[in-house]
Parts: structure tokens; sequence; C-alpha cells
């Protein structure tokens, strides 16, 4: 693309797409995709229908994010709204994940497990099954409209239809129990929304991953940007030996000439056919190299053929390309990776985790919150007494129900009672019956003799009758309240 | 079209539209063809916007849309889903609302709404009333504080012109008593919740006109409304010009009957909102009972009784 230039009228702000056709390539990484690609899509496609025996009273679906009940279910842990800063947390530490990957081994993200690298290199092999490889696709898309043309671009688009159908599908199952809503699905008694999600999914999968692929990285994506401030001169990235390549020749008489004379690259163009985003990394790094390394494969296979060493496009950082340049050689890998700026991103990332652990196995099931009537605060009873009223709710996070008895401690001469309990019962307890995995609501009354205006400090505690998990933490909720005369 | 009059810009090769003000020209530069397809799309939809909606003045669109019947159908789908609730309460007598926690719960919800239009006015936002206007959250009562006697009181008020309303008439003494026998009667009054020292012939006064309503204690009487005058809580204050005010004058406070003006459901609502306010009793034993069934402990008591769940 040119440069952007205001005064010469024959500039074009617009560049129409030059159709990719990625050529078929085997070696080291291109099996490390494959593999990254398989585990990507198994975990996307099978969580939902793992199961999880939480007991009656909780769903059996291991990974479940309710909306509509406001349960976040992961396994083990279940995470209720107030509790939201763990996924934050996993947020945060999403974050400074990738800039963890990004200093040690570059766009790795963008190259093996980012969803549009994965579902755009499933569309291709798709493409090369119907349309055989690079260059029957280019003949293919050079030849004119015709019944076999038609047919096979009719059957690439609706098995990419069917993938991206499926990918909506499947997304839809994290939100609820996945059999009941697939059989819902299935017979059109499922929500407005799934079935919406799944319409938006699909177009949104078969556009990106059929039609606009590389673009999507070299326009859309603000990662490729962001990179910019992530990679420094030790970051991994894939790189062309030009010291070693330059000058090209072609064909092998030419580059038998002798050194000084000829590189090692034959200018076989093997790199640029095989780029999934149709660039040629020989031109140094750019914006448009996800660092996926097929070109590192198919570099490799050539030089094989030429007997010549392997890497003339090789993962090597800016400082190791110098160094190389001045006739040194490249730093050991592990000391590469193992640098200051790796290892404090590893411990940010790791103590937030660590952190995070610490908190979620000694975090409580039973919370306790309370909210004062107000208009009026202070009410006199016939009997000269003074009464204050407090909304309570009870938090059972545990999925069993459970009984807590709601003890008042200090304010000596108070006496407490519940709306479900007749006043002439009051005493300084109560025992309340929670539901399980619920919010339970009650209203309070404390009742004092009158005296002196002002607030008297007391406290309430709700403590579960049910012996705790053995080696649990305490599960003692309190409150502090305050009771007012006036 | 006027092309041949017009100039093209050499330098992008495109029209001018021929005017010039001190040498500045401007270009006859195209809509983008984007532009131009939308602005049609857009022409189109409005012509069948306009017939479908109710977009002309008195003129109904084909779809037959009103923001007025989208209101319409609204209210209908909320009375709708509101039905089996409402039907359900109207269908159990008031006495047995509080043995049933979950229609309870509607009730007061439902009666925390009708008391926001309808008794704020005198009782309060908060229904802790003032000077003259009880106190609901409290746990005295002129006529009795169980859900069947709220539920008489709002539904035929208090010295309204209903037939079956709450009446009770206190004489005013000026005329029977003299300025010296009411202060009597006033410091006997005030002694009785602990407020003066006891005076004899104020006591004498007490038992001679006042005890036949307000019992020999002065502990009133709910049969006919009247308050008790040995407790701390107070309608009209019990500072001494208060009470001399209302033995004098005599107070004659008036609720408006709610039978008539508000359908049965709502009533009902209200009164179980009211009983829940912190003062509801239960209801009277039935005559018939044979011995009062112990007790239950306070624990049981909460444990049982259905405390309202809902997830949050």
């Amino acid at each position: 693309m040119s440069a952007l230039d205001l005064i010469n009228p024959t500039s074009d702000l617009y560049t129409k797409r030059a159709p990719v056709f990625p050529r078929v390539v085997n070696g080291r990484f291109r099996r490390l995709k494959w593999a990254v690609m398989v585990l990507c899509l198994a975990v996307y496609y099978i969580t939902p229908w793992l199961r999880w025996d939480r007991g009656p009273h909780a769903p059996d679906q291991a990974v479940l994010i309710d909306l509509a009940g406001r349960r976040f279910f992961m396994f083990d842990i279940e995470i209720w709204p107030q509790e939201f800063y763990y996924v934050a947390g996993l947020l945060i530490m999403a974050g400074i994940g990738l800039f963890l990957v990004t200093s040690a081994v570059g766009r790795a993200w963008c190259g093996y497990a980012c969803p549009q690298t994965v579902w755009t290199d499933l569309f291709q092999h798709v493409e090369r099954w119907i349309d055989g490889d690079r260059n029957a696709q280019l003949k293919l898309n050079a030849a004119p409209w015709s019944a076999a043309k038609l047919a096979r671009r009719l059957s690439k688009w609706s098995l990419w239809l069917a993938i991206a159908a499926a990918t909506g599908g499947a997304w839809i199952f994290y939100f609820a129990d996945a059999p009941t809503l697939a059989s819902q699905f299935l017979a059109g008694d499922a929500p407005f929304v799934a079935y919406a999600t799944v319409a938006v999914l699909t177009f949104t999968t078969l556009s990106l991953g059929g039609f606009m692929r590389e673009q999507v990285c070299i326009y859309m994506c603000p990662w490729p940007r962001i990179q910019t401030a992530m990679l420094d001169e030790k970051s991994l990235i894939v790189t062309y030996r030009d010291w070693r390549g330059e000058p090209r020749t072609q064909g092998l008489k030419k580059a038998a000439a002798g050194p000084g004379k000829a590189g090692d690259c034959i200018d076989c163009n093997a790199c640029v056919s095989v780029c999934p985003t149709g660039i040629d990394i020989r031109n140094g790094p750019q914006l448009g190299c996800i660092n996926c390394a097929l070109c590192i494969d198919a570099c490799d296979e050539v030089m094989g053929k030429l007997n010549r060493p392997r890497g003339l496009i090789d993962y090597l950082n800016l400082d190791d390309h110098k160094k190389e340049l001045a006739g040194g050689t490249a730093t050991p890998m592990m000391k590469t990776l193992l640098r200051p700026r790796t290892l404090i991103y590893a411990a940010v990332w790791a103590s937030i985790g660590i952190a995070m652990l610490f908190t979620l196995g000694g975090r409580s099931r039973l919370a306790i919150d309370a909210a004062q009537d107000r208009n009026p605060i202070v009410i006199t009873m016939s009997d000269g007494t003074v009464r204050n009223g407090w909304t309570i709710k009870l938090r059972n996070m545990e999925g069993r129900p459970r009984t807590v008895e709601l003890a008042m401690t200090g304010l000596p001469q108070g006496r407490m009672w519940t709306d479900a309990m007749d006043s002439h019962t009051a005493g300084r307890s109560a025992r309340i019956a929670l539901a399980p995995d619920a919010t339970t609501r009650l209203h309070l009354y404390v009742s004092a003799p009158a005296g002196p205006a002002g607030e008297t400090g007391f406290a309430v505690v709700a403590r579960p009758l049910e012996p705790a998990v053995p080696g649990g933490p305490p599960q003692d909720a309190a409150r502090n309240l305050k009771f007012v005369r006036q | 079209m006027t092309d041949h009059n017009k100039r093209v810009d050499e330098a992008t090769g495109t029209h001018l539209v021929g005017h010039e003000w001190d040498g500045i020209e401007e270009l006859d530069t195209p809509l983008p063809r984007w532009w131009v397809y939308i602005f049609a799309g857009t022409v189109v939809f409005a012509a069948g916007y306009v017939v479908a909606y109710p977009a002309l003045p008195d003129v109904a669109g084909l779809t037959g849309w009103s923001s007025r019947g989208q209101l319409d159908a609204a209210l209908t789908a909320e009375a709708v889903a509101r039905a089996p609730r409402l039907n359900a309460i109207a269908a159990t007598p008031v006495e047995a609302l509080t043995g049933n926690p979950q229609l309870m719960r509607s009730a007061i919800e439902g009666g925390a709404a009708a008391f926001k239009v309808n008794c704020v006015q005198c009782h309060g936002s908060g229904a802790s009333g003032s000077r003259g206007y009880p106190n609901l959250k409290d746990d005295d009562w002129l006529w009795g504080g169980d859900i069947a006697s709220i539920h008489t009181t709002i539904s035929h008020g208090i010295r309204s012109q209903s037939d079956e309303t709450r009446f009770s008439q206190m004489p005013a003494f000026a005329d029977m008593l003299s300025k010296g026998q009411i202060q009597q009667l006033v410091t006997h009054v005030r002694s009785l919740s602990g407020q003066d020292k006891p005076s004899p012939a104020g006591a004498q006064l007490f038992a001679e006109n006042c005890a036949s309503c307000h019992g020999d204690q002065g502990k009133g009487n709910r049969e006919m409304g009247a308050p008790n005058l040995s407790d701390a809580i107070w309608l009209y204050g019990s500072d001494r010009a208060a009470l001399t005010q209302t033995i004098s004058k005599a107070r004659a406070g008036v609720m408006p009957h709610w039978a008539g003006r508000l359908d049965p459901v709502t009533i009902k609502m209200l009164a179980a909102y009211v009983h829940s306010l912190g003062g509801g009793e239960a209801l009277p034993q039935p005559q018939t009972a044979t011995a009062a069934p112990p007790a239950a402990p306070a624990e049981t008591a909460a444990a049982e009784a259905g405390q309202s769940n809902v997830r949050s």
C-alpha cells in the first residue's frame, strides 16, 4: 500500500484486498499448531458438557455462567456477584499473562491460540480439502463461474456455515444447563436470546474466519498495535537471517557460485506462499506477521533439500540477529527467556494467582448484611421500651440448607425477635432456617429500655448449627449495629 | 446535464460547481454511492412507515399500533400476571392470611404500594403517624391489633359514614366538671403512667366519670376504642395542657372507611401490611379451645415459620 498522499490525486485511501491462498506446509511448527488447535477447540466444545456433582441444590454443570441466577460455577468454585473481584482478578491475570507471553515469546498468542487464528486455520483446511492446494485455488479463483465452480463454492460455504453454527452453538451452553438447552434449542423452545446469540456468532465466525481473515489481524485488531509497547529486542520473533540469505539467487548453479556472491535464499517464495497473512517475512518484522512460524517450516524443508542448515528463517530476537550479523552467536534461549522483565511479569502474575487461591480457600460461605429501618428509626412501645428494626439478609453460599443461630452481643438489656416470631417470645437469639445457595431476608426487631438519646453499639452474629466442613474456615458472620435512642 | 458548462479541476479531475470567490472554487464532488443508496433506502422505508404506523394526524396505521394501545397491552399483561396471586388473596379469609407466609408476603408487598397512595397523607410515609394520627408501628392499638381487627378498622373507618364504622364518643367534661376538678383528673391520669404523684381526689373523679370506659386501672377497652391511659403512648400528648384539652373538649379523630372505595383485595393487603409493621398481634384464641398448647420456643417458631428466600 502506498503511503498516504494528500497531494497526489492518484493515491487511494482504500486498498482492495489481495486474496491470500496459503500453501499447505509440514514441519515442527505446523505440528505444534495442529496440537494447539485441537486443544483449543476441544476445550471450547467439550467444557460445557462436563458434569460436576454439587448435590441436589446446585447445578451439576462443571463450568456454568448462570446470568439469570447470578452465579458463576467453575468446578469446585462457586462465585456470587458479591465476590466478582475473583473474576476481575482472573482478567488481570489474563492481561499480565499476555504481557508475560509477549515479552518472552513474542506474538505466540496471535500465531497459535487466538480464536481468529484457530478458526481461520480450520477454515483454510476445509478450503484446501474442497478446492485443493494453493495453485488449484488460484486457478479456481481466476476461472469464470461454471457449474463446477459453483458446486465447489457452495460445498465450501456450507461446510464453513456448519462450523460457524457449531461455534456459535457451543457458546450458549456456557450460560445454561447444556443438555437441557440443547434439547430445547432443537425443539425450538429455547429463549430468543439463545437463537440470537447463535445467529450473531455464526455470522461473525463465518465472516471473520471465512472471508476477512488476515484483515482482522492487520486492520481490526488492536493487539498488533499494543505489541510495539510489549515487545523488546529480546522478545522472540520470526526473523529472516538476511546476513545468511542475501543476496538471493535463483537456481542452484548461481547459488553454487560461492560465498559472498550468493546467499542461502534461492528466492523460491515458499515462505510467502505458506503465509496465512500473505506477507514476505524477508522484508523484516512487520505488523502483518502473526508469528505463526509456518514460513520457518517451509524454509526448513527447502534448506533440507539443498543440504543446507535449517533456520534461514527462524525464531530469533533482534539482539541475537544483530550479534549474528556481527559474526557472533545467539544467546542460549533459556538465558533470553529468563531475564528480569519476564521474571517480574511472571512474579506479578503468580503472586496475584497465589493471593487469589489463598483468599478463595479461606473465604466464608455465610454472610450477613443489615440495613437499619428509617422513617422512623426509633419506635416507643406501650411499655415504655424503645424498638429499632433492621432488614437482615443472610447469604447461605453453600449448596445445602442450613440453620443458623442469630444472636446479639452487647446491649445487655436488649431483646430481639424476628418478623416470623411473636414479640412475646423475644430473647437474645433466634434460629433461622436458610435455604441452600440463596439469600434469606428477614426483619429483625430489637427493643431495650428507654434511656438518654444516643447510639449504643452491639453486634449480631450468625452461627451455623451444622458442623462446618472438616478443616474448613470459621463460618460465623457478624455485623456491628447501632441501637438508637432519642 | 450541464456538464459542458462546467470546468474540470485539473488536480482532482472533478467538476467544479461554477462559482468563484476570490479565486477559490468549489469542487462538485459526487456523493458517495453507499450514502446515496442508504438515503434512497430511508425514503422507501419512510413511505412504508407512514402507511404502517400512525405518522399522520388522526390516521391510524395499517398495523393498528399506537402508543396508547401499547400501554394498554402492557397494563393488561401486568394484570394477567398479578391475577393468580390476587385471586388467591381474594379467596383467602383475612384471618387465614397470616398462616400462609408466601401469600402473606405478596399481600404485604401489595399493601405497601396501596398504603403509599391512600394512607400516608395521615399516617405518614413511614406509618409512624403524628399527633392525632396513630403510629401503626408500635404495639398500642385502640381497636385491636390482630389482622381481623385491623381489616375491620380499614374497611369501616372510625367515626366515618359507614353503618358499621368504629364509633366511640368521649364526653367533653368542661361543662360537667369544674376547672379544678379537671386539673385533679389530669394529675391522676398522668400518675397512671408514673408521670405525676397520685391524687386521691382525682382518683375519685376518675372512678365516677372515666372508669366505665377506660377501666378502673385506666387500661382502656378495645371493645369501645377507649385508649389505655397507663402506657407510654399518647395519641394527643401527655403533658398537662394536652390532657386538659382532651378532658375538657374531648377528641374525635376520624378515619374514612375504605370499603367501597378500595376493592376487597386491596383492603386485605393493606391489613396485612399494617399488621406486618412490627406491632401486629396474633388472632384471639377461640373460646372453645380446651387447653392452650405449650408455647413454642422462640427458636422453633422462627425456624418453622417461612422466611422469604430470595436469590440476590
